[in-house]
């Protein structure tokens, strides 16, 4: 599969998904009025990955401000995720907030109590 | 006395506005809008804390305004804007006050007043509930918008939602929304 490589702007995140690697990346700003049209190239590219995953799949999402539109689209690409960890393979999402930024770190406790995949919680410590 | 939009804002706001537009909001308005409120909380060494939330709320009233606003009504002075808006942000002693405002028809109103007042008579944790359950169970409208907008500015300020719908004749109405920021500890 060829990776998704994308570049970040100021409304849209830094985007690296590997499938030989297995490591994913979302990373950035995620606030486009459009939400839809960005991320629905990513859900479709896991729908690939996902009839032939590595062993084991790492999530990185390391976001500093994302909208309730981009919030969606998140959960749609935790619901691919979670079906690959369904299918017995092993998931890992690493959710990085800033120090002191509770909002972030609940907004990745909300995936966690939604989505069936293992979150760990990292602080990113400047 | 006529309906004037300034007039109402002039006694709403003192003198610390930081920013003040009113007009067709796209994307580019938007884009300007965010860079120049952050530059300027930047500026003046905003704690980051305060600093995200004023961000992350503004994105949600400008992308609120983008996606629901109603046309403007035939006689309104402004017919070039095909989304009309109005944005103030303004210093206070506590944080930041950003004020909306966009016309409402009149069949509307009903259906967002009792939003907002479910919102309003919600704790906060019932508020957290609200999001979780919008997220994961409402699609994203044909408009775009993700129908969180104002329970996430809800939750992120801990404030109640002030608002004022003001008639502009037998059809429409103008909605103010005033929403705090400040750097008070959440409950």
């Amino acid at each position: 599969m060829e990776p998704i490589i994308i570049e970040g702007t100021p409304k849209t995140p830094t985007v690296k998904f590997d499938a030989t690697e297995g490591v994913f990346e979302i990373k950035g700003r995620s606030i486009p009025e459009n939400s839809v049209e960005f991320y629905k190239p990513l859900v479709d590219w896991l729908d690939g990955y996902k009839e032939t995953p590595l062993p084991k799949t790492v999530v990185n999402i390391r976001l500093e401000y994302f909208n309730t539109s981009s919030s969606k689209c998140i959960l749609d690409v935790f619901k691919k995720l979670e079906a690959i960890h369904k299918a017995k393979n092993e998931v890992e999402v690493n959710w990085y907030y800033e120090e002191d930024d509770e909002d972030m770190l609940e907004a990745g406790e909300d995936y966690e109590s939604i989505i069936r995949v293992p979150f760990k919680m990292i602080e990113i410590v400047e | 006395m006529g309906f004037d939009i300034d007039n109402y804002l002039t006694d709403q706001t003192k003198n610390n506005v930081i920013l003040h537009y009113k007009g067709n909001v796209d994307s580019d308005v938007i884009n300007h809008i965010l860079d120049t409120v952050e530059d300027k909380m930047v500026q003046v060494n905003e704690q980051a804390k305060l600093r995200k939330k004023v961000y992350n709320v503004l994105v949600e009233s400008l992308q609120n305004l983008y996606h629901h606003v109603d046309k403007v009504p035939d006689d309104f002075e402004d017919q070039t804007s095909e989304k009309y808006g109005l944005l103030i942000v303004e210093k206070v002693d506590s944080g930041y006050k950003i004020v909306t405002g966009n016309f409402v028809h009149a069949d509307n109103i009903e259906k967002l007043e009792e939003k907002i007042k479910r919102i309003n008579r919600s704790s906060h944790e019932e508020i957290k509930e609200l999001y979780k359950f919008i997220l994961n169970h409402q699609r994203i409208s044909a408009k775009g918008g993700g129908g969180l907008g104002l329970v996430d500015i809800a939750r992120k300020t801990g404030n109640k939602l002030d608002y004022t719908f003001k008639q502009y004749n037998d059809k429409y109405f103008f909605f103010y929304l005033n929403i705090l920021v400040d750097e008070r500890e959440q409950v």
